[in-house]
């Protein structure tokens, strides 16, 4: 083991993906140290989300490859926890909070093997960590946004993960879901867990996260917010179509 | 029971006739099939790709015969069940390779694969032998036509399906509310579309002699349409959908072997129609009475706790008062106050000061609980 492998997480070379002939992602390198809290930040199109999809192997790149623990992803998947789009899913579907959680356990059971008690006390101490304890009965349709998201982070961390990709975990949730999650991110932080959210809320960057990749099709930075997140970056990020609050940097 | 005709029918039909049992059972395992692993379709939003599986197998059953000679039920099965899967993929290749969406392949591929069973059945009837006689009980379904080899093939293949569904009943369930997630997982998503494609070929195939190629979607989608009025769970919803689609099976099957000229089909799925309607009107909580019900309580409720604030916010300004106000200054507020008046007076909310109204110890704490509207 290089010691390249044993401080990095995540490893992206040259991820190039396509929808027809339109490029979503360009040549994207990056690397994200262990035990770091990263943001993904970019106007909408940018290829956040493909970005995320493509090293979980949900879209096929046309070029590039990503490491996970210095492995390809297919062999790795235990070390990774996968959070999608809250909206990607139908709250209306007919199961209870609990089943819900108990999905981020069902790699680890195996085919055919139903949920046994290991899985679900894990299941109900990923409730009480996002504070829905409460809940485990509840159908799911009965849950407001917040708790919608917080669900989706208890099924990922019911899988025990190293590195969590979250896509948008801070959308359109209250603010005690807000900070529910933000003190969950820092506690995993404390484990030494790694972490790549997609972020849209450029104000809080520099307060949650500690490393931030700014994307628009190609990667235009990436590193320490401190380093990176400056208004230039910003500018080239998105165009001279925002302002940013004068906050060049952390 | 509370029409004797019909339970004497049932009782006839699973006791003594021997040919009304073949029917009701044949009829209750496709019901049960059809309606468990409808769920799934309903769920995914896959509803009219059954539409398309049964219009699509009509070829199939045609081919079959036309090839083999035979109307063994397992030959002509096979032969619909081939026709109702390569539909299936079509619809997945015009959408992959074209600009075409979803529902206009589904609806290529129905009519297109329906167009020329009919085309071969038409060819099929004109010959001169006798031996094409009843193919066209694929159309609209023939219960009364089934025997025991029919019964036995769908009991069968029926089993087979539900024990496969079960058998990955967790995978299938992940499949159905998050594919990406399930696939991060390793889990290989395209494949187990693909098994739960089959298994719904499966299940429409066996009903097809029973309820016809035009129909026998509705027995995919309406027991599981009407299954999920009544729970949140899962598993209950697909047993209740094969106990709705096996009731209205069995009722609409028996019905119309007994009256002459009563196309099954028709009848079944008029029964299954029978059963989405109270469904939709009287399943507690998602049904619409009692949606309308909770909307005119919450009104109310609202209505009161409204009447009340207002009582108590005049209560502040005037602090010196004698705490009490007309019903006129209450209603500018709020709106039809007396009647609200009175009923807050009938829970000892708010008394009466002369012609004027006012909070009571009770009312006043009240009105601090409810939530501002």
């Amino acid at each position: 083991m290089s010691v390249a492998e044993k401080t990095v997480a995540v490893e992206v070379t040259d991820m190039t993906v396509a929808y027809g002939e339109k490029p979503v992602l360009w040549d994207v390198d990056l690397e994200v140290p262990k035990g770091v809290l990263m943001a993904i930040v970019g106007p909408n199109g940018a290829g956040k989300t493909t970005l995320i999809r493509s090293v979980l192997g949900l879209v096929k790149p046309a070029a590039g490859r990503a490491l996970v623990h210095g492995k390809p992803y297919g062999e790795q998947r235990r070390l990774v926890a996968y959070v999608p789009q809250r909206g990607s899913v139908d709250w209306d579907f007919p199961t209870s909070v609990l089943d819900v959680v108990l999905m981020g356990r069902y790699g680890r059971i195996g085919w055919v093997r139903r949920p046994g008690r290991v899985d679900r006390e894990a299941a109900r101490e990923a409730l009480e960590q996002v504070g829905m304890s409460d809940y485990a009965g509840r159908q799911i349709s009965q849950l407001s946004g917040g708790q919608q998201q917080r669900v989706f982070l208890a099924r990922a961390l019911v899988q025990h993960a190293e590195v969590y990709f979250m896509d948008e975990p801070f959308q359109g949730v209250d603010a005690t879901t807000e900070k529910a999650i933000v003190e969950l991110l820092r506690a995993l932080r404390e484990q030494g867990k790694t972490v790549i959210a997609v972020h849209h809320d450029l104000q809080t960057v520099p307060e949650y996260f500690d490393q931030v990749t700014l994307l628009n099709v190609r990667r235009i930075a990436s590193g320490p917010v401190a380093d990176v997140f400056t208004e230039e970056n910003l500018r080239k990020t998105y165009g001279g179509r925002a302002a940013f609050f004068g906050q060049n940097g952390a | 029971m509370p029409d004797p005709g019909l339970s004497h029918l049932l009782a006839v039909a699973l006791f003594s006739d021997y040919t009304l049992r073949t029917v009701a059972l044949g009829s209750a395992a496709l019901g049960i099939t059809s309606g468990a692993l409808g769920t799934f379709a309903v769920l995914r939003g896959q509803s009219l790709l059954g539409d398309a599986i049964s219009h699509a197998a009509l070829p199939g059953v045609a081919l079959a015969f036309l090839l083999t000679g035979s109307k063994a039920p397992l030959v002509l099965v096979v032969g619909a069940a081939l026709a109702g899967f390569l539909g299936t993929l079509v619809v997945l290749g015009v959408t992959r390779t074209t600009r075409i969406k979803y529902d206009s392949a589904l609806g290529i591929v129905l009519s297109v694969f329906f167009g020329f069973g009919l085309v071969l059945l038409t060819f099929i009837q004109r010959r001169p032998d006798a031996t094409q006689a009843g193919l066209d009980r694929f159309l609209f379904g023939q219960a009364a036509a089934l025997l025991r080899r029919d019964l036995i093939t769908q009991a069968v293949l029926g089993a087979v399906a539900l024990a496969l569904m079960l058998l990955v009943w967790k995978e299938l369930k992940l499949l159905s509310f998050d594919p990406d997630f399930g696939q991060s997982l390793g889990f290989p998503i395209r494949a187990l579309d693909v098994l739960l494609t089959s298994l719904l070929v499966i299940a429409i195939v066996i009903g097809l002699q029973t309820v016809g190629v035009v129909l026998m979607a509705a027995m995919v989608i309406a027991p599981a349409a009407a299954a999920r009025q009544w729970t949140d769970r899962l598993g209950l919803v697909a047993l209740l959908a094969g106990a709705f689609g096996a009731a209205a099976g069995v009722i609409g099957a028996v019905l119309s072997a007994e009256a002459e000229k009563l196309p099954t089909g028709p009848t079944i799925v008029l029964c299954a129609s029978a059963i989405v309607l109270i469904s939709l009107l009287f399943a507690p909580r998602r049904g619409l009475l009692w949606r309308e019900a909770r909307g005119r309580r919450d009104r109310g409720r609202l209505r009161l706790a409204s009447v009340l604030q207002d009582l108590a916010a005049l209560e502040q300004q005037h602090p010196e008062s004698a705490h009490a106000h007309s019903a006129a200054v209450l209603a500018v507020m709020s709106g039809g106050a007396e009647r609200s008046l009175h009923e807050l007076e009938q829970q000892g909310l708010v008394r009466r000061v002369g012609e004027e109204w006012a909070l009571t110890e009770r009312g006043r704490v009240r009105a601090e609980e409810v939530e501002p509207a």
